[in-house]
């Protein structure tokens, strides 16, 4: 096998797509490309990074990563603007505000040399949006990136965040819907997973029998699985409920399993409501795992039969797209991006309540192989749309398409 | 002496204009006033973006007629619109206008989306890039042609339509330097639909046609 990252992804996705890759990147050869976000491990935006930082280097850019630091309380604001901007209603104290705009201003005295030279800056999501507006001397193209869901605010918040965001030369959204009026290019991109990652490359049947028994997991019966960060938005506790429901009809499983995220301080409390519906019930296998449990989760979702992904917001749901390629058909909510990667009847369903999910659970165990076909329907899926490979594809596009201003069509020559 | 055929490939990002229409008057209205850009986006963005093949409706006015406002009638009619029978972005534009203000005529009232299903109006920036390949006979470009990737398709096949004289593509216009040689492949390629079929589907059917007419 080779080291070169382009050669292993060009054995997945084609010759034709990395060589286009390699001319769109040619004109952005040497841009120095910096990223920011708010922890290095846990959560979607950290496994992009870790993915795409590399990919850039070997395309010819000159990319890093750097990532704020802050207080306890720094992450309580930010987990209550995260809660808020995804619609609840919540007023987040004037000293937490204050404390969210100190924690930038420290982080940009200590970044602020990098960003300023940068040709490029990618601040993700509302964790150091303010930092533009300590980088006075910037010359480069900011552009803010928005992983959540913004399309139902809690206004105060949002008017808040906005005058932050306001100031840079574009924004990336997940999805049209999530965008919210500003006065620079609105941008779409949808995330991405990376196959070659360890989360989702193909692993051995003996790792997968040895995760089973590790797992205390019952081979020969049906297993459900969530695979996600213990939060309310995902809704865990109704996958409880749905999982009940499910159980009297047919004899199975459930695997509510997440890791934590170093700027998520609510994961511990939802697990304790998890565990405590989860009680005296055998078979619903609630897992803590820590952030790098990577090849565990892997393994989990590849042992499952179906996978869920219950929840009742979402900024775009990449458990989703792991479990897809996995070739799993995914019962999830209708919401935010699951909509865009699960189609009914195809590669899963849409439910919007927890019986919506026991009738879906039921429909595919006693339909063994619509369950089979939509897996593959769901892994082709993915492979031709959600890899990062197109990801990368869609930001040398917006890089290029943002040095040339507003015009319809740019050509290179 | 005819020029080599330049391979060419492109990438297209999009972008949410803000622009939103609750219900079916309001896109009637919007749709008077936006950008050209959008109009092309609704109808042909679906190519090169992430979307499911097969889908019910070809362009996302239809879809959002059936989807969001629940209107089949509406639906069926716009998603009969062709886009490649119209001269530009402007002929396009009236004929959905003309569709919507039937269909407005018929009901007494206005049909609405819920909150979550507004349409949102959006347009795209291309970017167009050399794969420096160049072919020089026609043999050449029926074995490069499973090759291409979907975005040289798009780029020579659908895009060429706003670029050619004859709203064209470019296959066609390349081929035509050679004289009646290829009258029978120009014909097969001129009765492919892009509209139709998605642009992996359109790279088979295009390659089984040369295949079938340019001898090896």
């Amino acid at each position: 096998m080779t080291d070169l990252l382009l050669d292993q992804y060009q054995e997945i996705v084609g010759e034709e797509v990395i060589n286009s890759l390699r001319q769109l990147a040619e004109p952005l050869r040497g841009t120095k490309v910096v990223h920011v976000n708010s922890t290095r491990e846990g959560g979607g935006v950290a496994e992009i990074l870790h993915r795409m930082i590399p990919l850039k280097k070997e395309l010819g850019l000159d990319p890093c990563w750097e990532v704020i630091v802050g207080e306890g309380d720094f992450y309580q604001c930010t987990k209550y603007m995260h809660n808020t901007l995804q619609g609840n209603r919540f007023e987040i104290s004037r000293s937490l505000l204050k404390l969210y705009e100190d924690t930038n201003e420290e982080n940009a005295e200590r970044l602020r040399g990098q960003l300023e030279e940068a040709d490029f800056v990618f601040i993700h999501d509302p964790q150091p949006a303010p930092l533009l507006s300590w980088c006075s001397g910037r010359k480069g193209k900011w552009i803010w990136r928005c992983h959540i869901d913004v399309s139902r605010p809690y206004r105060p918040v949002w008017k808040y965040l906005r005058d932050f965001v306001e100031p840079y030369d574009a924004s990336i959204w997940s999805l049209a819907e999530f965008a919210q009026p500003l006065h620079h290019p609105l941008y779409l991109i949808a995330p991405s997973i990376d196959p070659l990652s360890e989360k989702n490359k193909e692993l051995s049947e003996t790792e997968l029998q040895e995760i089973l028994k590790r797992s205390k997991l019952d081979p020969y019966r049906p297993i459900v699985a969530q695979i996600s960060r213990f939060d309310r938005f995902k809704d865990p506790v109704g996958v409880i409920q749905a999982f009940r429901l499910a159980k009297k009809f047919v004899s199975l499983q459930l695997v509510l399993a997440g890791g934590g995220a170093t700027d998520d301080p609510e994961g511990d409390e939802v697990l304790a409501e998890v565990k405590a519906a989860a009680m005296g019930d055998l078979d619903i296998h609630v897992m803590l795992l820590p952030s790098d449990a990577h090849r565990t989760i892997n393994g989990l979702q590849r042992i499952s039969d179906i996978v869920l992904q219950k929840s009742t917001k979402e900024g775009f749901g990449l458990t989703v797209t792991e479990a897809m390629w996995k070739g799993k058909p995914v019962i999830g909510g209708e919401v935010g991006g699951i909509c865009l990667q699960v189609h009914n009847h195809h590669t899963g369903f849409l439910v919007n309540t927890p019986e919506g999910a026991a009738l879906r659970i039921r429909y595919l165990l006693t339909h063994r192989d619509k369950l089979e076909e939509m897996g593959r329907k769901a892994r082709q899926f993915i492979l031709e749309n959600f890899l990062i490979t197109r990801h990368v594809r869609e930001y040398l596009t917006l890089m290029l398409a943002v040095l040339q201003g507003s015009e319809a069509r740019i050509e290179l020559a | 002496m005819i020029d080599p055929f330049a391979v060419k490939d492109c990438a297209l990002i999009a972008i949410a204009t803000g622009q939103r229409a609750h219900n079916l008057r309001e896109l009637r209205d919007r749709l008077e006033t936006t950008s050209a850009g959008c109009i092309y986006y609704h109808f042909w963005g679906g190519l090169l973006r992430p979307s499911f093949d097969d889908p019910e409706y070809q362009n996302d006015f239809a879809v959002w007629a059936y989807h969001g406002l629940n209107d089949r009638f509406l639906a069926e009619r716009l998603a009969l619109i062709d886009p490649t029978e119209f001269a530009n972005m402007e002929g396009l534009r009236r004929e959905l206008i003309e569709v919507i203000e039937e269909r407005l005529d018929e009901n007494e009232l206005v049909p609405w989306s819920s909150a979550h299903q507004q349409f949102h109006f959006m347009r795209s920036q291309i970017v167009v890039f050399d794969s420096r390949i160049r072919l020089t006979k026609p043999e050449q470009l029926r074995e490069y042609i499973p090759r291409f990737t979907v975005g040289s398709i798009f780029y020579h096949f659908v895009d060429a339509r706003r670029r050619t004289p004859n709203r064209s593509d470019d296959f066609t216009e390349w081929l035509k330097g050679f004289g009646n040689s290829y009258n029978k492949l120009l014909e097969q390629i001129g009765n492919l639909d892009p509209y139709f079929k998605s642009l992996t589907e359109l790279r088979l059917h295009l390659s089984s046609i040369l295949e079938e007419n340019i001898p090896t």
